[in-house]
């Protein structure tokens, strides 16, 4: 680890340029395979592949990489959970459906260095025994899209995958399904249906996809940056991925920062860099200063919003900011100053709910439209103290009542709201009483 | 619901003209098909209604979606759920140019409400309206996922980011005039790095 000395006094860790899983992020080099190879694709995949399978997922596991699509929950242990020579097919899906309000960073491994995505699928694929891959992607990506396909036409070319891939006996196909506008469709089941041929609404688990999923088949859903990162990790070694963050907080992490910057950008960081940092460092701080400052939602619209006091020591990673009442999510950090209205904010983000419920499940699908309608009214100052209760009360009605985590994802920032700026939004109230 | 913009709904409604495949999408047909198991020919359809909208001037009628069901040999019923659930076909004509303004609030932190304003007004176009010379059809949309690069907009397949009222109003001239724009950072960012 580098460290840059930055004031006096002041040191501040910066992840070393060498330590990056993605070196041709944001697309100053050539994406494809010459590119690729000079960055270090494909360069021992066979010696990776004569490993055993269980072992590829030892060490994975033992990396500590938590999947970077929301949950966090361990790949590697994930992996295991595929059951052993069934004689069934195998499918591992990816999930590239990226549609979280506040999170860009899919997109740039897809457009800017797919093969580390190629990569990953193949070695994902053989650790759990799966000859065909899916990667599912969100349609609005049509250029990335185009990108992908030639990476694995090029991979094809190349003998990296299809029929004897890498020339270990392997069988090996890479499909890719484009999406077409559904947010739903990023939740694993949801997606597994979409990829059927059906309408995106999420399944009732059990059974898990790793029992019954697509086709009914053993089947791993992994997002992109989970894959993407796992040639790199088997390359280096679990203990150099272990060396970066802190215990079951490894590794690297793409940051996307939007909203009230100077310099909006996405980021390979350290995971754990503080928020204060990233946003001071990485985007040349937020518009207006510090200290004019209003709250910053972590980890995509889904995750509850910080305000500016947790936000000047927050870590961003999975444990600190789940310490402190919200979540890493997909790491889409969305910062907002004062000169906007926090309320709007959160309305927005209620109206995206509403619009993105598959309406499955009653409590949602009610919910958010209803919950929607309640914040355009506290955005006009026209709910009552009386009645913010209210409203966070039916949110935790919706909340874990849905099948999907759809109806969370649409409780917490009202909730976030109401539970940081409560006060605020009955001032709100006041004023309008008084002026009417 | 998930599904389409306000103003272009669910009433599917038909053309009035017969719809085939072209040659040309014949092969592509088949191709698609192969990427799936024998047996789960349905997979394809959300392929097939992207084809389908191509070929039909970018919009999805009910001639096609019975071309559909019966290429995959699947209820009418099953391909219209699905056109309509997801948001990208267009279940009614659109304009030459279908342009999306991302509404969400990482965009709108940084200024969509002028990007549609100045939208609206180079097209003469209301949000969902078509413009009287069928060249602009102009929706607010949800999310795009280019968030670091907001506010953004996306007409047809192309992405156009970092926009402010000046370079929005000069993509539309663009358009208008048939001269070429160039697409993604308006603001000559290469991606969506620090600059």
């Amino acid at each position: 680890m580098l460290l840059v000395l930055k004031k006096a006094g002041e040191v501040q860790k910066m992840l070393n340029e060498k330590d990056k899983v993605f070196q041709n992020l944001h697309g100053f080099q050539e994406p494809f395979i010459e590119g690729a190879l000079k960055r270090g694709s494909w360069s021992n995949t066979k010696e990776i592949l004569s490993k055993d399978q269980n072992d590829i997922i030892e060490l994975v596991k033992s990396s500590q990489l938590r999947g970077r699509g929301g949950a966090g929950f361990s790949t590697g242990l994930k992996w295991s959970f595929m059951p052993k020579n069934t004689g069934k097919q195998h499918y591992l899906v990816v999930n590239a459906d990226e549609s979280e309000p506040g999170t860009c960073k899919d997109r740039e491994i897809i457009r800017n260095d797919p093969h580390t995505l190629v990569e990953g699928c193949l070695i994902a694929s053989y650790a759990i025994q799966a000859s065909k891959c899916y990667i599912y992607i969100r349609g609005e990506y049509h250029y990335e899209y185009v990108q992908l396909e030639k990476a694995i036409e090029e991979a094809y070319e190349r003998g990296f995958i299809g029929k004897n891939a890498c020339g270990i006996g392997f069988d090996f196909d890479l499909y890719v399904h484009r999406g077409a506008g559904a947010y739903i469709c990023g939740e694993e089941t949801a997606l597994l249906e979409s990829l059927e041929g059906k309408k995106g609404q999420p399944r009732l688990k059990p059974p898990f996809p790793a029992g019954v999923g697509l086709y009914g088949m053993p089947t791993t859903i992994n997002n992109v940056e989970s894959i993407a990162v796992v040639p790199t990790i088997l390359r280096r070694g679990p203990d150099w991925f272990k060396s970066i963050g802190a215990e079951n907080n490894t590794g690297t992490k793409i940051f996307c920062i939007s909203g009230n910057v100077n310099k909006p950008c996405t980021i390979e960081e350290e995971m754990g860099i503080p928020l204060k940092e990233l946003v001071e460092k990485h985007c040349d701080g937020v518009e207006g200063g510090w200290d004019n400052l209003k709250a910053i939602v972590p980890g995509g619209s889904s995750t509850p919003m910080l305000p500016k006091n947790i936000c000047e020591s927050v870590l961003m990673n999975f444990d600190d900011l789940k310490a402190n009442g919200s979540g890493l999510g997909t790491a889409g950090v969305i910062v907002v100053n004062k000169n906007n209205d926090i309320a709007e904010v959160i309305e927005r983000f209620a109206h995206f709910y509403k619009h993105e419920s598959c309406g499955q499940c009653t409590p949602c699908r009610e919910g958010t439209g209803w919950m929607h309608r309640m914040m355009q009214r506290l955005v006009r100052g026209e709910i009552s103290p009386e009645q913010i209760e209210l409203l966070e009360n039916v949110t935790k009605q919706v909340e874990g009542h849905t099948i999907c985590a759809l109806g969370d994802a649409a409780a917490w920032p009202i909730q976030g709201l109401i539970k940081n700026f409560k006060s605020e939004l009955i001032s709100k109230y006041n004023k309008k009483l008084k002026a009417s | 619901m998930s599904g389409n913009h306000p103003g272009l709904s669910n009433n599917f409604s038909r053309s009035g003209e017969k719809f085939s495949w072209s040659k040309d999408n014949l092969r592509s047909i088949k191709n698609i098909i192969s990427k799936y198991p024998k047996g789960r020919e349905q997979s394809a359809v959300m392929p097939l209604l992207y084809l389908a909208q191509e070929q039909n001037n970018n919009w999805i009628s009910i001639e096609c979606i019975e071309t559909i069901a019966e290429t995959l040999n699947m209820p009418k019923i099953r391909v219209t759920e699905v056109a309509s659930f997801y948001s990208m076909y267009n279940t009614r004509p659109v304009g030459e140019n279908l342009v999306q303004i991302c509404r969400t609030s990482p965009c709108w932190l940084r200024g969509s409400n002028k990007i549609t304003k100045t939208i609206c007004k180079e097209t003469k176009c209301e949000i969902n309206d078509t413009s009287d010379d069928n060249k602009f059809t102009v929706v607010e949309v949800e999310c795009l996922g280019a968030c670091s690069n907001g506010p953004m907009i996306q007409i047809n397949n192309d992405f156009y980011e970092d926009l402010d009222e000046e370079s929005t109003k000069k993509i539309i001239d663009n358009i208008k005039e048939g001269k070429p724009n160039v697409i993604g950072s308006q603001k000559g960012r290469r991606s969506s790095e620090n600059a």
